[in-house]
């Protein structure tokens, strides 16, 4: 107990902004992507991208609860009984769901009739949960909530790269606006693009190409 | 000291109190903008059944010039003392249909706000796993339907849940007659999808693999209408 609050207070004086920190949020968008290449948080990325707007209120949304409970757990770390500590976690990121659930109805209802379950469900996102486990439980607070907001936005790239495609193959739209229209051309859209399983093509091709763009092989 | 009972015991307690109150706070302090927004969806979907409204359209103030709103009981009479933003239908559904308060929205004309254009009636049931609403709107005839506007809690996304996200599926409803002669039908949604109803009156295609759900919606239909039928009657020998 006393090694760590030593090693804590060594560690104070480093800047924010270190090389080691910086990759923080640079590994979640490419190496080491929490959709892409760890896989979680698959069932909300398939199921809020049919349009752009929606897939970007939940990335934010993720990003800050992320973020947030990243930094209130990393905070908490040290008084943090090991025996309950996951459903401490849990206390704290459906805090945070929470505020941001009532936040979205009062500034954005009709977003967040759209994104109804999925906000809610942020509680249970492998992408949380495993970041408090995996990084907050056992780092300061700074690093933590880059951490945080490095996987909220690799998370985030990912699920609005899918919104990109379906809405514009699907409904030959982007944020609600008609792109073929404009250009006078009539569009007749991909039905399949707005079903689950054209995001799950979609989702597939962009892991295929990122992983053979950075060489990385599942390990057994 | 970390890990005793005591120390777990207390450290959830104020983990506790600490979210529960800040969560409290935060549901007070935006409940005012909530219910604000949830008010302005209502009248959207009030307005939505008779007319069209454009994105950025003034919707309150559309509203206050064209829709009489008011509540009725089941024999037709005017409930003065309520009001139908005070009426909780998930309640009043519940209760047999001649203790049922019912709100009527009366959708005016334009130059001549004595004349009913459409009545806006309110429907209330349960669809396959929650409850589902909706409202309908009838012409002036008061047996031809304008235009419906449903919408649900927890109905399967793609399935059910495209009574509310699918609008040609409710549009499948315009056109179609209540009354047979006399005698109150409602209006049946079918199993099945793809099939012509189109000379059927009451009839509309269903929606494939959600035949409950139209089941339901089918149940509030006609349980809601007859619940309304004084009120109809009444209104159409007035006019």
């Amino acid at each position: 107990m006393s090694e760590t609050v030593e090693k804590v207070e060594v560690k104070k004086s480093e800047p924010l902004f270190t090389k080691k920190n910086k990759k923080l949020i640079t590994n979640p968008l490419d190496i080491d992507n929490p959709i892409t290449v760890q896989v979680l948080g698959i069932c909300s990325a398939l199921a809020v991208t049919t349009q752009l707007k929606p897939a970007f209120i939940m990335a934010v949304s993720l990003t800050i609860v992320t973020a947030c409970s990243n930094v209130a757990i990393s905070a908490m770390r040290n008084s943090i009984p090991s025996r309950i500590r996951i459903i401490v976690q849990l206390a704290v990121v459906s805090l945070w769901v929470t505020l941001v659930n009532e936040l979205l109805k009062a500034y954005v209802y009709d977003v967040s009739k759209q994104l109804s379950v999925f906000v809610g469900l942020i509680i249970t996102n492998c992408i949380v949960m495993g970041r408090l486990e995996a990084y907050a439980m056992s780092n300061k607070p700074g690093p933590s909530f880059l951490d945080g907001l490095g996987n909220g936005l690799g998370y985030g790239l990912i699920l609005m790269t899918i919104a990109f495609f379906r809405e514009f193959l699907g409904s030959g739209a982007l944020f609600g606006f008609k792109v073929f229209d404009l250009i006078g051309l009539h569009y007749q859209g991909n039905g399949l693009m707005l079903l689950p399983a054209g995001a799950c093509i979609i989702l597939g091709i962009i892991i295929w190409i990122q992983r053979s763009m950075n060489g990385y092989r599942e390990t057994h | 000291m970390r890990q005793s009972n005591s120390y777990i015991v207390i450290y959830a307690a104020v983990l506790t109190i600490v979210c529960g109150g800040l969560l409290a706070m935060a549901a007070e302090g935006l409940k005012e903008k909530q219910q604000f927004n949830v008010a302005l969806e209502q009248k959207k979907n009030i307005l939505s059944t008779v007319i069209n409204i454009e994105e950025g359209q003034d919707v309150n103030r559309l509203y206050e010039q064209r829709v009489k709103q008011f509540v009725v009981d089941f024999n037709g009479d005017v409930r003065s003392d309520v009001k139908p933003q005070d009426v909780n239908l998930s309640v009043e559904y519940k209760k047999p249909a001649k203790d049922r308060l019912l709100p009527v929205y009366e959708f005016v004309n334009e130059s001549d706000s004595s004349k009913v254009d459409n009545v806006v009636l309110p429907v209330y049931g349960y669809g396959l796993w929650n409850d589902i609403w909706g409202f309908v709107a009838l012409e002036s005839d008061m047996n031809t339907i304008k235009g419906v506007k449903f919408d649900h809690k927890g109905e399967t996304p793609g399935l059910g849940a495209r009574i509310e996200s699918d609008p040609e599926l409710q549009a499948r409803y315009q056109g179609k007659s209540i009354y047979e002669g006399d005698k109150l039908v409602s209006v049946t949604m079918m199993k099945g999808e793809g099939n012509d109803y189109s000379d059927d009156k009451h009839k509309v295609d269903g929606m494939s693999g959600a035949t409950l759900t139209a089941k339901g919606v089918n149940n509030m239909l006609s349980d809601y209408l007859q619940s309304y039928e004084r009120y109809l009657k009444k209104k159409k020998t007035n006019s």
